[in-house]
């Protein structure tokens, strides 16, 4: 069969009968990182095709179709064009930390690639506490984004980043809440525990109410925490020109633009690994054959079809509703967000203790 | 009470950002709906909207007579000075004097269309054409006169 787990499997063999087993790990990790690296470009390119597609279709326009068949190569086009323009950095602007804070952007979003499952047995590293180190290092986000507004030295970038920082702030709570709620009905942190625990039915269905209001929170503290409309108060065009990369030209704006994307993606990802399962094809309780018929599919494909659907939602929000005022923002977060996720943690634990749960 | 207005306030919320995407998820799938026109490569069989404002013409009848008293409310009208009527005196059949036009001056450099001109003309003598290919090489060549060459007005108009 030609699963990732399998080719993986084959070269980790290779390699430990062709080096000794120091050198077959380092060029483990060098293919590691140069895989990631790919999936990064490849995400950039097809997302932010994607966005302008879903976007003008949303919006009754027909969106990029002159470059290459149908408009497919318009991204890449847009990259070639960042690639050769010039990364001006500005007198007045720190120039250490102006240079550094794209790359903070991007190292987070490596470093957030680690505990995702892709497909069934193929995971960079299945820690124990996957959930809270996700949570723990998408925090990070918010250093580099204080970081470019701060060295920018242009009060456009200062107060979107300061926006930024209140607003991710917030809502990593009712995010964390939401996923809190997962973590108690599985009873682990554990990527590859809360994959297996849906193995007769994703958490969407299984958990009832709870789990949906859950997963609706989730996914709107997640849009907020990426930063995207209708929570993009960060970059807002009509206020702030461009937000905290106002300065910010060339690759360096690239790489900005590339790590939102590429949260997105791995937001999504961990909402479809603990509300959908993650690879885990489509089961219903004791229907062997329909169970059997699903698993035919392979689990990468259930795993990105799920993460796409979700990319798609968040997209479907950034293109329907307006964006919200700061003091509507927190609002929404402290009156409403935090309150129903606290509670709703609550009604999710006592579900689990007295398994109420399918 | 307060919890009931929360829970409202949620309620309405949630219904009404469903409504929104709802809307957006029609246009979504249904293609049909889309109104960009791809222009230089449809040149021939665009379709502009009923309401398009080009510039300003003032249509003939084949007698080459138009509806235009020069009354001069139009010019009246324009906030930028964009249209002059100049003004002649006819001699009737009956030695009576009669206003009309000679020359109705319509600068397009100047024109916004915002078609003041055309809701004040109280005998419907000008309208808005639908052209919108304008450009030229000479500047001179966007100052228009409207009437044709020797066109009178029309029988009955007053």
């Amino acid at each position: 069969m030609w699963s990732f787990s399998h080719i993986a499997d084959e070269i980790n063999e290779w390699l430990n009968k062709t080096f000794n087993p120091t050198l077959a790990l380092t060029i483990e990790m060098v293919i590691a990182g140069v895989a990631v690296i790919g999936l990064f470009a490849t995400l950039g390119l097809v997302l932010v095709l994607m966005e302008r597609k879903v976007s003008a279709w949303m919006q009754i326009r027909l969106g990029p179709n002159r470059v290459g068949p149908k408009g497919m190569l318009q991204s890449l086009a847009d990259t070639l064009k960042l690639l050769v323009k010039e990364g001006l950095t500005p007198n007045g602007a720190d120039k250490l930390l102006f240079n550094l804070a794209p790359f903070i952007a991007m190292i987070v979003a490596m470093l957030l690639m680690a505990p995702i499952a892709f497909a069934k047995d193929f995971q960079l590293w299945d820690l124990n506490i996957g959930i809270l180190y996700v949570s723990a290092v998408s925090s990070i986000m918010v250093i580099s984004i204080l970081m470019a507004g701060w060295s920018s030295n242009n009060k456009y970038s200062l107060m979107g980043a300061m926006r930024s920082g209140a607003q991710i702030v917030s809502y990593e709570l009712s995010a964390g809440l939401s996923v809190l709620s997962i973590v108690v009905l599985t009873g682990s942190l554990q990527v590859s525990d809360i994959i297996q625990s849906q193995a007769d039915g994703w958490w969407i269905f299984k958990g009832h109410i709870p789990v949906v209001v859950a997963f609706i929170t989730f996914i709107i503290a997640v849009t907020a925490e990426t930063n995207r409309a209708p929570f993009d108060l960060a970059e807002a065009e009509s206020e702030l020109t461009a937000g905290f990369h106002t300065e910010y030209s060339g690759m360096k704006f690239a790489l900005f633009f590339l790590a939102e994307y590429v949260n997105v993606f791995i937001v999504c990802a961990i909402g479809a690994t603990l509300f959908l399962g993650g690879w885990m094809p489509f089961h219903i309780g004791n229907w062997q054959g329909f169970n059997h018929v699903m698993d035919f599919i392979p689990s990468s494909i259930w795993f990105f079809g799920k993460t796409f659907f979700l990319i798609f939602v968040i997209m479907w929000f950034r293109w329907t509703f307006p964006r919200l005022r700061i003091d509507q923002l927190l609002n929404l977060e402290w009156k409403y967000l935090l309150p129903i996720s606290m509670v709703n943690l609550l009604v999710t634990t006592a579900m689990a203790i007295l398994g109420w749960h399918f | 009470m307060f919890i009931t207005k929360y829970i409202k306030d949620v309620w309405g919320a949630v219904r009404s950002l469903a409504t929104g995407m709802r809307r957006t998820m029609y246009y979504f799938t249904h293609h049909k709906e889309i109104i960009t026109q791809q222009y230089p490569d449809n040149r021939d069989t665009l379709v502009l909207p009923e309401r398009f404002k080009g510039e300003v013409v003032m249509p003939h009848d084949e007698n080459n007579e138009h509806r235009c008293t020069g009354c001069t409310a139009c010019e009246l009208a324009c906030p930028n000075g964009t249209i002059k009527v100049i003004t002649k005196f006819d001699i009737s059949p009956e030695g009576k004097k009669k206003k009309a036009i000679d020359k109705l001056v319509y600068h397009l450099e100047l024109c916004t269309m915002c078609n003041l001109c055309i809701e004040a003309c109280p005998s419907d003598a000008i309208k808005m054409a639908q052209t919108f290919e304008h450009s030229v090489f000479d500047r001179n060549e966007l100052t228009k006169i409207l009437n044709n060459p020797g066109s009178k007005i029309m029988e009955g108009v007053e």
